[in-house]
């Protein structure tokens, strides 16, 4: 579940330089508040897709995604928290497991997520968890007081349920040829 | 054909159809130069300061609605292109500026004169391309001039490192479709959404039309008028839109906003439908948006899908191409009048008049609003006129009516002072037979004077009249109204303007009288190339009405009744 003041989107951009620094820049010129973004490949080298998570107090979610629509390089955008979707948010913790006690209460919270050990020294170990927002963050909570020393995130990312694709026929041009891609670094 | 990158971009060039551009040369930018020696069908214009290549292409672009086109090196030469382009961008201008670049190998090391120009412009640009080899070059020159034109217009650079341009390729031209995946340009607009406008126009009492730069954009101004007059419905216009609609019509109500009529800002905030076509609630043309029109339900339709809802809340949003829109509107617009209505803002315009500054017996000073009220009789209102901004600015869209189209050009969204002259340069370029009249302040105009050279050299017909009040004149009215008279840095020692014109060979003539305007006009008329004429105004001149920044637009500040005082 979504806070209200918070909408996911999805957003199909070009595969090309400068394309994340176009829309961060847009959120910056316009005063969007970004809660997080996440970029990555698809299934299409040409493609890469990210989830927004944009704060819509102050501004509408249709407002921020025809102002991402307006962007050259960007293909299509989804708000996905408007579906039934699947989000998921992957954290790497480094806590204290120094103790018989830390590393009970570690191995007993990490039963009850969908988190696993994978790595583990007579001082500390990482978990990791990949799960809806709200869990991770519930386990965040939980593992605090054992004393949490490290920790990163990805980012939510998202996707809707079913069969409503979000993807692109689009198929670049020859413009850019094969022995020229590997020069210009694209 | 194996050509070099730099022969590309003049091919490329003259297949948009570009015949003329405006620039300045450099190191980065050299090789394409030296390619401008083998196609001497575009004509280049040398230009003294680059900020004055961005606004010739731009007033270029605003006369003729086709790309205008800058060029310049890299680093020093293109930063001074960027007033230009954010100028252009605000006000959705067509053009393609195009800027050397180090060569690639030397990109990020801080190379001479090397800035980063497309991370500079991206905020101000509609896109920008770094080329990153010559290959893409082409199919980058037509993606620009697409971009430019299409849709909701605006500037597009492409900067091209020097290696680039010498680099040589196989020269095959790109027809066919352009293929840009992201790119969408809205044009009818949806069936459902245009049912909801016209059930509201159909039922409005009290409605009024603010027409804006959209309908010269798309050419709407025959849709704009049959709406008006079918259905009795009184057009505002903002300070781009003047021209949408002949404002001689008596449907016509004239500007909107901080400068606009009291009848047209009165029914606003009386009305009970606002349909708003092709404009964007600039907040110069709202004033306070809590009490904006808060009697009218609002419809907006606008090319760019993010303008809908952005300022103010709308009933009906219907993104698309504003004749488009029109045209499917038209045919279930119901005929009708609203004769209280429009009594009710006829008594508006009376009490308009009878204050109105021209009413003023004529004592000796010279007033701005008479020097332009004059202008506008003697070129037989027929003139395209291309303001800086200031108060000649706001006179020039209260006195100086317009009939036709694109017949004003003027920067309204970003108000850049320097913008007039230039641009009026660039727009006798691209209308050769218009009479162009450049109507500057002596502040504005000191900023782009070094452009008086290039008029000379191109011999280029523009009448400049420059409204000479010695003071920064709007800054100096808001240090009257809202900083209590304190005048700091806005009272100004010119230099004497037609001995200045004089330095430069072109004719000049000083009026100080108003019965000299229509002999300057004559005069002016009579020689075939620059010629500058200094109108020494009242110093201080205040435009009225006014709304502060941020007021309700009703509480306008208007001008005494003859015999009220101030
Ligand atoms: C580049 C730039 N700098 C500052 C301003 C702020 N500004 C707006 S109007 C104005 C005064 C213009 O004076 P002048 O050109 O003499 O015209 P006038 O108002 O006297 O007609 C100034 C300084 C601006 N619009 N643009
Ligand atoms: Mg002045």
């Amino acid at each position: 579940m979504q806070q209200e003041n918070r909408q996911t989107l999805a957003v199909l951009v070009e595969n090309k330089p400068g394309v994340l620094n176009r829309v961060v820049s847009l959120f910056r010129r316009r005063n969007f508040n970004v809660d997080s973004l996440t970029v990555g490949r698809t299934h299409k080298p040409h493609i890469s897709r990210m989830t927004i998570v944009v704060d819509v107090q102050r501004h509408d979610v249709r407002v921020v995604a025809a102002n991402l629509l307006k962007l050259i390089n960007v293909i299509d955008v989804r708000v996905i928290s408007q579906e039934p979707d699947v989000s998921r948010d992957l954290a790497l913790i480094k806590v204290r497991t120094d103790d018989v006690d830390s590393r009970n209460s570690v191995t007993m919270i990490c039963e009850r997520y969908p988190a696993r050990i994978v790595d583990i020294g007579t001082k500390v170990a990482i978990l990791e968890i990949t799960a809806q927002e709200d869990v991770v963050e519930a386990m965040i909570e939980e593992l605090k007081p054992i004393g949490i020393v490290e920790m990163v995130r990805t980012g939510v990312v998202a996707m809707g349920r079913g069969t409503r694709i979000l993807d692109s026929d689009y198929e670049p041009a020859v413009r850019i040829t094969t022995n020229n891609a590997e020069r210009i670094g694209v | 054909m194996l050509l070099t990158g730099s022969e590309i971009v003049m091919e490329c060039l003259i297949r948009e159809g570009v015949d003329v551009i405006f620039g300045y040369p450099g190191g980065a930018i050299l090789p394409t130069y030296d390619a401008m020696t083998k196609y001497p069908q575009i004509h280049h214009v040398l230009v003294r300061h680059e900020q004055g290549a961005s606004h010739m292409a731009d007033g270029y672009a605003r006369a003729t609605g086709k790309v205008g086109v800058a060029i310049a090196t890299s680093g020093p030469g293109a930063t001074n292109l960027v007033t230009g382009i954010a100028t252009a961008m605000m006000d959705s201008s067509p053009i393609v500026c195009i800027t050397g670049q180090v060569a690639r190998g030397s990109i990020g090391t801080d190379a001479f004169q090397e800035t980063d120009v497309t991370g500079v412009t991206l905020p101000v640009t509609k896109h920008n391309y770094l080329v990153a080899d010559v290959e893409e070059l082409a199919y980058v020159i037509r993606e620009a001039f697409h971009i430019a034109r299409s849709g909701r217009p605006g500037p597009v650079l492409i900067d091209i490192p020097k290696d680039v341009q010498t680099q040589k390729t196989e020269f095959i031209y790109p027809e066919g479709e352009i293929r840009l995946p992201g790119y969408r340009v809205p044009s009818e607009g949806h069936e459902d959404d245009v049912m909801l406008a016209v059930d509201l126009i159909n039922q409005a009492q009290r409605p009024i039309i603010l027409a804006g730069h959209g309908i010269m954009m798309a050419g709407a101004s025959e849709q704009l008028r049959e709406l008006s007059e079918i259905a009795g419905i009184p057009v505002a216009l903002t300070l781009l839109g003047k021209g949408a609609m002949p404002e001689d019509h008596p449907m016509v109500l004239g500007m909107m906003g901080m400068h606009g009529e009291a009848a047209s800002n009165h029914a606003i905030q009386e009305a009970d439908l606002l349909i708003a076509l092709g404009m964007r609630f600039d907040d110069r043309v709202t004033g306070n948006l809590k009490t904006y029109a808060q009697k009218a339900k609002k419809i907006h339709v606008d090319i760019d899908p993010s303008e809908i809802n952005k300022n103010v809340r709308v009933n009906v949003g219907i993104p698309g191409d504003v004749r488009a829109v029109l045209s499917q509107m038209l045919p279930h617009v119901h005929r009708t009048q609203h004769p209280d209505w429009m009594a009710w803002i006829r008594d508006w315009q009376e009490d308009a008049d009878e204050r109105d500054i021209l009413q003023y017996s004529a004592d000796s000073k010279l007033l701005g609003a008479q020097v332009i009220n004059d202008l506008w009789q003697f070129t037989g209102g027929n003139a395209v006129t291309v303001t800086d901004v200031g108060q000649h600015q706001m006179l020039e869209a209260q006195y100086y009516p317009h009939q036709r189209p694109s017949s004003l050009i003027t920067s309204g969204g970003l108000g850049t002072m320097g913008f007039g002259f230039p641009a009026a340069i660039g727009a006798k370029f691209g209308k050769p037979e218009e009479e162009v009249w450049a109507i500057v302040g002596d502040g504005g105009f000191q900023m782009t004077m070094c452009e008086l050279a290039t008029a000379v050299q191109e011999n280029i017909d523009v009448n400049i009249a420059i409204l000479n009040n010695a003071y920064l004149g709007m800054v100096r009215q808001w240090q009257e109204f809202f900083y209590e008279e304190r005048y700091q840095s806005t009272p100004m020692v010119n230099p004497d303007f037609c001995k200045l014109a004089d330095a430069f060979g072109i004719p000049s003539m000083r009026v100080t009288k108003r019965e000299q305007v229509e002999e300057s006009v004559a005069f002016a008329r009579s020689i075939k190339g620059p010629v500058l004429i200094e109108y020494v105004i009242e110093k201080e001149e205040i435009v009225y009405p006014m709304v502060p920044a941020g007021a309700d637009l009703h509480n306008m500040i208007r001008r005494p009744k003859p015999g009220e005082s101030r």
